[in-house]
């Protein structure tokens, strides 16, 4: 599903480049869970920016569902991010003026998907995370982790090949994180893939494979068994 | 782009930004509102000045002109300087034969201008002195005569047959008359000698010298009653449009003094006074303070257009984070711009809108009060429809112009670079 070779970042820090990724191999495999571990600074946001389009490498390949990313102007980068990404943040980053549901539609207004459809499919992603009632709520009226459900609702509603979160339970508290950590791996189950960073060992252990990188490289990658949010913490 | 325009989806994305700060809105809103407002009301109100001084003109050939007789100041030919010179009838026949462009002319005399002494009109114990003139029909091509229903002026037959018939003004009628009777058919005494009243004259503004009780009687009576022989005071004329009217007016001089045998060179021999030029005048007064009324309303408008676009690139900088959000979710550069373009142009026109809307009402209003004024020259001023649909063109086009700096702005930042700002 995705495979980086030899991929290369750094940022100009004044007089000095500040070298962020340093040469990172990396594969996902389809219906994969992998968290992204790493202290701040190692560059594991840089890695996801990169993998969702909003930041371009300085060398590297990267290629995703087969499609070799390369070139890309913003144009094809909204495009590509439209069919092929969802995005969880850990702020959420929600329209305020827009309700749950029209939050939940706008990555289908830019599909240029009908009215009719679009307000169906938000209302069944907005159900499927368990926000059905809170269709016409706006974001102030929602807890933390409503807001961040109807994220997910809205990176699922495009239905893309891969869902990728940025410390997408970094400012909910534990059980809500747990909670919406099931959600996820509910969504994993039914094939979508997930890469998701965090610094949490507990979320981290919640999925499937763990790569853990330190001053731009990958120092670990393991495969890890599952601890189900569900069934297994209480 | 035209899909985009007239996509609902569009347009309730474009409400629903313009909605989130409303007090954004209206007062961006009012800056190209004032502008267009100032821009009709100044065009409107100049174009009613402009109509006024039409209506002023109206009653006069826009084209004539007046030219007597005075004393030569340079001798000639044997005669003496200061010879009192005097047009005569045949003067008539003399310049149309030699001016073309004259369309008509109007010999007059006259009895209380200049100085003589009016004419002792008497009815019935009620008695007054008034300005009597002797005219030909033709006088009402070059200054029309409104006359009362019921009554006419002076006709070819009445000349012919020297008829003495008279027409009155308002003043007169009111004067000489008891209210309510009809004047037309009596009869009143001028200078002891009786004339049948055939018509009542309305009174004329922008004619001049004339007034509301003037008595206008036939040339060829007048003649008679005061023996006057063939001598005519003034000759009244009217050039045809096209011509220029100075040009006419010296060919006019010119000829007189070779008939009159006067210098060529004598300045002071003919007196004349040219309507023409002084409505031209005029005119050129009014068309500047239409040139003056457009610039400052264009200029108005670019002030309001520049403080849309002045507010829109706050508001860009106010949804930056909103507008990385739509980028990561999938929303194209060219999109982000078009919204913004879109909203720019959207709250132009609305602005634009009502501001025409305010300033039709302050004309309409302006309308009303000066309907009945006669002393203002000041007539239905109007805006016409060209200016009005030019202007919204205009605003459309510097709407969409000065919404490009914040849209090129809006997707200058990177996407990550707006989601990164909290």
């Amino acid at each position: 599903m995705i495979e980086i070779k030899d991929l290369h970042k750094s940022y100009a820090m004044g007089q000095n480049a500040l070298h962020v990724l340093k040469g990172i191999n990396f594969t996902v495999q389809e219906g994969e869970m992998v968290a992204i571990m790493g202290s701040s600074g190692s560059g594991k946001s840089t890695l996801l920016n990169i993998l969702g389009m909003l930041d371009v490498a300085d060398s590297g390949s990267y290629t995703l569902d087969n499609n070799p990313i390369k070139n890309l102007d913003e144009t094809k980068a909204a495009i590509y991010r439209n069919k092929f990404l969802g995005f969880v943040f850990q702020s959420f980053n929600l329209i305020s003026y827009k309700t749950a549901l029209e939050n939940v539609i706008l990555p289908l207004y830019y599909q240029k998907v009908g009215r009719k459809e679009r307000q169906e499919r938000a209302q069944k992603y907005l159900e499927h995370v368990g926000l059905g009632p809170w269709a016409s709520h706006h974001p102030n009226e929602l807890s933390g982790g409503q807001k961040q459900r109807v994220a997910i609702a809205r990176a699922l509603v495009s239905e893309p090949k891969v869902i990728l979160a940025d410390e997408p339970t970094g400012a909910l508290d534990t059980n809500t994180s747990y909670e919406l950590m099931e959600l996820l791996q509910a969504i994993n189950d039914q094939g979508i893939t997930l890469l998701i960073v965090t610094h949490e060992e507990d979320i981290a252990r919640m999925c499937k494979r763990i790569v853990h990188l330190r001053d731009g490289v990958i120092v670990e990658d393991k495969k890890v068994r599952q601890v189900k949010a569900k069934r297994d913490v209480e | 782009m035209f899909k985009t325009l007239f996509d609902k989806d569009t347009w309730q994305e474009i409400f629903g930004s313009i909605q989130k700060n409303k007090l954004r809105t209206v007062v961006t809103v009012i800056g190209v509102l004032w502008g267009i407002f100032i821009y009709i009301a100044l065009s409107g109100a100049s174009k009613g000045l402009d109509n006024g001084f039409e209506r002023e003109f109206e009653e006069v050939a826009i084209n004539s002109l007046f030219v007597w007789a005075q004393r030569t100041s340079i001798p000639y030919d044997g005669f003496r300087t200061g010879r009192r010179l005097q047009l005569k009838l045949d003067d008539n026949m003399y310049l149309s034969q030699r001016i073309p462009q004259l369309q008509y002319i109007a010999p007059r005399i006259a009895r209380g201008v200049f100085g003589s002494d009016g004419a002792n009109v008497k009815r019935s114990g009620k008695s007054g002195s008034y300005t009597v003139y002797g005219d030909f029909p033709i006088l009402v091509k070059i200054a029309s005569k409104d006359i009362f229903e019921g009554g006419r002026f002076i006709n070819q037959a009445d000349i012919d047959e020297e008829r003495k018939v008279c027409v009155i003004g308002e003043r007169t009628q009111t004067e000489l008359f008891e209210a309510k009777e009809n004047p037309i058919g009596k009869h009143v005494q001028i200078d002891n000698l009786f004339f049948k009243v055939i018509g009542v004259h309305k009174y004329t503004p922008g004619g001049g010298f004339e007034s509301d009780s003037d008595i206008f009687i036939p040339f060829s009576t007048f003649k008679k009653l005061y023996n006057t022989g063939d001598n005519v005071d003034w000759f009244a004329l009217a050039a045809y449009d096209d011509a220029d009217v100075v040009a006419v007016e010296e060919d006019i001089k010119a000829a007189l003094k070779v008939k009159h045998r006067v210098h060529p060179d004598d300045e002071r021999a003919f007196g004349s006074f040219n309507l023409g030029e002084v409505f031209n005048r005029v005119k050129g007064f009014s068309s500047g303070m239409n040139i003056l009324s457009l610039i400052v309303g264009i200029a108005t408008i670019l002030a309001g257009v520049i403080g849309i676009g002045n507010i829109l690139l706050i508001s860009v900088r106010e949804r930056t984070k909103e507008l990385g959000i739509r980028r990561a979710l999938g929303a194209t550069p060219g999109e982000v711009k078009m919204q913004i373009i879109i909203e720019s142009v959207f709250l132009t026109l609305i602005a634009g809108i009502l501001g025409i809307i305010l300033g039709a009402i302050v004309l309409a209003i302006i309308n009303v009060m000066t309907a009945d004024t006669t002393s203002l020259p000041y007539t239905n001023p109007t805006v016409p429809i060209t200016f009005v649909l030019g202007a919204l063109a205009l605003m459309v086009g510097l709407g969409t112009l000065i919404g490009l700096i914040p849209a090129q702005r809006a997707v200058s930042i990177k996407p990550i670079d707006a989601l990164r700002e909290e």
